[in-house]
């Protein structure tokens, strides 16, 4: 066979259009373009919301009004029109199925399309499905095996309704509306998402999951996503998302908050693959989310993400470790291709004694992106014995990308101990000779050292995921991984 | 009256007093316009976000103080590195103090700036060098327009020199508040050798602020090896802005010590103009009280197969808080670059902090690039090995620590330095190290 080389694997990357990319055209019920107090309060109105949520939302829209877009990342893009985008998108037909068969035909296809059909997510071992095309829950499956065990896990919309309670309690605990600019938008027009409660001493028995697309033409995303795990509890929870390809750009601002209770654990994993643009870097998703987890005492939360969509990505999942022993986890690939643009990483803030946590970062850039990691490790006076490990690695394909790190370490008690380590590098050529020499050719050599590359945080991914994250990975990095 | 204010309607006095007709008169208006606009940085600025200068900028300083005052040789030798020949170019409160030096004029230049600013003969070194690479940063540009006073030093090609080259910088204390702003020039000719040795010394405790600034051009295959002593009163305050332009196969080492002042912050900037060029950045803090110190520190790889390597350590104490912000650049054109960066701390006291962000931004993709960075305590089984030896608590603790900070000074080449450096770190550490290196 002829002679495959880091070159031809480029100018595949290059070449590879979004196998993903189509509209599915689903009657819509779209609110006007622009965004002023009005439609706040039409889109609390609309989703029969009580009068207290529709004052958070007000209060997080003043705020947010005061708010400067910030600019510290290190990516550059058109600031969106603010203006120019519709606030509220809902399937117009919202049924409420119990079997399959009842959904719409023509969203069946859409998840067909995605390879990910209902029937088959049924059938594969404990994975409940709750779909959210566009703004409003559609479907919702195995949610009386979780009722059993007297898991919520809804709409936010739903939950609002049903558990105010809990919501009113927990929403924007950890996430505050003023936190930052993109959190305060989402906390002003948030239109759907998940909401997950895991009772006391629960162990969930199967992966919670949530596929996101963004489908109406013009309609930014603003998900809101709640996760509470009580006391003992735990809980593993899916996120993945792929969009159909576009050339205005899109954006993206959803807020995650994630609460652990005392001895909870908590297990988040992202797959992200938004369109990313095509080859030329026109259109794509802007990406700028907020995610945040709270540890009580001797709770523990696990971020893992595949990264590999997206024009512009702007995320870090972080961890509060307020609670004594808690741990906090975050392990990430993210891969960056054509003009891509990432700015990703973590936060870690440690505030009680004896709290660990642990940083695994991979980044792979190939053609002219930019793929950045940004984290904070801090240590607050109060925390004794705290223990941070963190590593970054880059992977460079091609001499037009660019791999930075960020990494900020604050550390104010003496008791500390921390570690980081960052590694740029690219593939060898006496790795690719090492694997020749042994009779396996260029293009499986790469597989194998990008596999082995991202490997460490690959394993972290539940089994059921893990094909979902391969299969993306493999349309980033097409050929390179086998 | 505000400093800023102070500083910018002192600036027509100043050039009234000093050669106005000089060409240099162009790029001090400039830089004084240039530091109107952007004042004092402050916490909002990234570069800027873990060190505050407010606390130094409070004094009403003297900008350009006029007494000259003589001293003793004998009442500051302890300054000089003394037992070893070097040439010595002394300031006392920012004016040169001739019978302290020793300059010469004998086949290389070490002298003074006021000379090479003014007198015709200096002018093309001065055009083709002066302010080509200090940053335009409001600091920089703020030293570049008092710009009056330092050493100049400029080594023609293929010159071994043999004795080192001592800067020092006295402030007497004649002043209430005393702000010194020197500026140095260093160009080191095609295979020549030079050795630096700086040091910022307050003789009182009247607060002295130091904004210091040094432009070094390293040509093709020269080696300039600088060490900057930090060991001053903590009523002074230093900001040094180092900037090192390196040609092809030339070799720069810069050694920072830092165990005095009230806030220190060092710029050092290295740009690499020439291939195989090497850049070595080493530094030991070692504070307590509430000291602050701050490295900063930049390399830029601009073309392939450069290397360069950074090692900073840190102890830090009491309430002091330390600050290693380091960023290496990797042009694309910089292929088959090997930058290494290590930082690693030691905290004592709960009240002691530390804030590290070692950067690096990469966009060339057949380098070798890495970075490592610890914050941790002395290793409790290896004191108890210590104290099950029969060595007291504080002297296992201050071998430890002197063991800690050790390879620094590996590389660093006049003995008498390192001598030096052990006495203060042993005094520092409060144990008597009972070895000689």
């Amino acid at each position: 066979m002829s002679k495959y080389t880091e070159d031809d694997l480029r100018e595949e990357l290059k070449t590879k259009e979004y196998e993903y990319g189509f509209y599915t055209d689903i009657e819509s019920e779209t609110f006007p373009n622009g965004l002023n107090e009005d439609i706040v309060r039409a889109i609390s109105q609309k989703k029969e919301e009580p009068e207290w949520m529709t004052e958070w939302r007000l209060e997080a829209f003043k705020v947010w009004q005061d708010m400067e877009e910030p600019e510290w990342a290190n990516v550059k893009y058109e600031k969106p029109d603010f203006q120019a985008i519709s606030y509220y998108s809902a399937p117009s037909k919202k049924p409420k199925y119990n079997s399959i068969d009842e959904v719409d035909p023509e969203l069946l296809e859409t998840f067909n399309k995605l390879g990910i059909s209902l029937d088959e997510q049924k059938k594969l071992a404990g994975v409940a499905m709750d779909v959210v095309v566009d703004s409003v829950s559609v479907a919702t499956t195995f949610k009386e095996t979780l009722a059993e065990k007297g898991i919520i896990f809804m709409s936010i919309s739903e939950a609002i309704k049903e558990h105010p309670e809990l919501v009113k309690k927990y929403i924007g605990t950890v996430v505050p509306q003023k936190d930052n600019f993109y959190a305060a938008l989402n906390s002003a027009v948030f239109s759907d998402g998940s909401f997950c409660y895991i009772p006391k001493g629960v162990r969930c028995p199967m992966e919670l999951s949530t596929y996101f697309r963004i489908n109406q033409a013009g309609t930014g995303q603003f998900e809101r996503t709640l996760v509470i795990a009580d006391e003992g509890s735990y809980v593993s929870y899916l996120e993945g998302c792929t969009a159909p390809s576009r050339d205005e750009n899109q954006l993206h601002a959803a807020v995650v908050e994630l609460i652990a209770l005392e001895d909870a654990e908590i297990k988040y994993s992202t797959v992200q693959n938004w369109f990313p643009g095509n080859a030329e870097g026109k259109g794509g998703v802007f990406n700028f989310v907020t995610k945040r987890g709270l540890c009580e005492k001797n709770a523990k939360i696990s971020w893992t993400q595949v990264e590999t969509g997206s024009a512009v990505t702007w995320k870090y999942p972080s961890c509060v470790l307020k609670g004594d022993n808690s741990v906090g986890e975050f392990y990430s690939i993210a891969v960056t291709n054509n003009f891509q643009q990432a700015d990703t990483g973590t936060k870690m803030i440690h505030l009680g004694k004896n709290t660990k946590s642990t940083i695994i970062s991979k980044g792979i850039s190939a053609g002219k992106s930019q793929n950045s990691y940004r984290g904070l490790v801090q240590i607050s006076p109060r925390a004794e014995n705290a223990r941070n490990f963190s590593q970054c690695d880059s992977l460079l394909m091609g001499n037009e990308c660019g791999a930075h790190t960020f990494p900020y370490i604050e550390a104010k008690n003496k008791t500390a101990q921390i570690e980081h380590e960052a590694t740029t590098s690219k593939i060898g050529e006496d790795q690719i000779f090492y694997c020749n020499q042994r009779g396996i050719d260029t293009e499986k050599a790469i597989a194998l050292i990008v596999n082995g590359f991202s490997k460490e945080v690959l394993n972290k991914l539940p089994m059921e995921f893990a094909v979902e994250a391969q299969k993306l990975l493999e349309i980033s990095l097409e050929g390179s991984v086998g | 009256m505000e400093l800023k204010e102070k500083l910018v309607s002192s600036f027509m006095a100043f050039e009234n007093m000093v050669d106005v007709d000089s060409p240099v008169h162009d790029i001090r208006t400039e830089a004084i316009k240039h530091f109107e606009n952007e004042g004092f940085p402050t916490k909002r600025q990234e570069a800027w976000k873990y060190t505050s200068l407010n606390s130094i900028l409070k004094h009403d300083y003297s900008v350009f103080p006029k007494h000259e005052d003589a001293l003793d040789f004998k009442d500051v030798k302890k300054y000089f590195i003394h037992d070893i020949d070097a040439y010595k170019i002394v300031f006392i409160d920012g004016k040169y103090s001739s019978h302290l030096s020793q300059t010469t004029h004998d086949g290389i230049d070490v002298c003074l700036m006021s000379a090479a600013l003014t007198k015709p003969k200096y002018r093309l070194v001065i055009e083709n060098y002066f302010n080509k690479i200090a940053s335009k940063d409001s600091l920089s540009s703020l030293n570049t327009a008092f710009s009056a006073e330092g050493a100049y030093i400029h080594i023609p090609k293929n010159k071994l020199v043999e004795k080192p080259i001592q800067i020092l910088h006295f402030s007497t204390g004649n002043e209430a508040a005393l702000m010194l702003q020197p500026r140095n020039l260093v160009v080191v000719g095609e295979n020549s050798h030079l050795q630096i040795i700086e040091r910022h010394q307050s003789l009182t405790e009247n607060p002295v602020l130091t904004n210091s600034v040094t432009e070094i051009f390293t040509n093709k295959r020269a080696i300039v090896d600088y060490y900057k002593i930090q060991n001053d009163r903590e009523t002074a305050s230093l900001i040094d802005n180092t900037f090192i332009s390196q040609k092809q196969e030339s070799i720069a080492k810069v050694h920072t010590f830092s165990f005095g002042g009230k806030i220190t912050r060092n710029n050092l900037n290295f740009y690499q103009n020439g291939e195989r060029i090497d850049s070595t950045m080493k530094g030991i803090t070692i504070i307590g009280n509430k000291q602050h110190v701050d490295h900063n520190t930049l390399v830029h790889h601009i073309e392939p197969n450069c290397e360069s390597h950074q090692d900073y350590k840190g102890i830090f104490g009491d309430s002091a808080t330390g600050v290693f912000n380091g960023k290496v650049l990797v042009e694309k054109e910089a292929q088959k670059t090997d930058a290494f960066q290590a930082n690693n701390n030691i905290l004592l006291s709960d009240k002691a902090s530390i804030n590290t962000k070692p950067q690096l931004e990469i966009f060339a993709d057949d380098v070798k690039c890495s970075h490592g960075c610890t914050i941790g305590q002395l290793d409790e089984s290896a004191m108890f090995y210590l104290r099950s030896r029969g060595i007291p608590e504080k002297e296992a603790r201050g071998l430890l620590m002197f063991a800690f900070s050790n390879n620094v000074l590996d590389s660093v080449k006049i003995p008498e330095i390192k001598n030096r450096i052990t006495k203060i770190i042993a005094n520092k550490l409060g144990v008597n190290i009972g070895f000689d290196l």
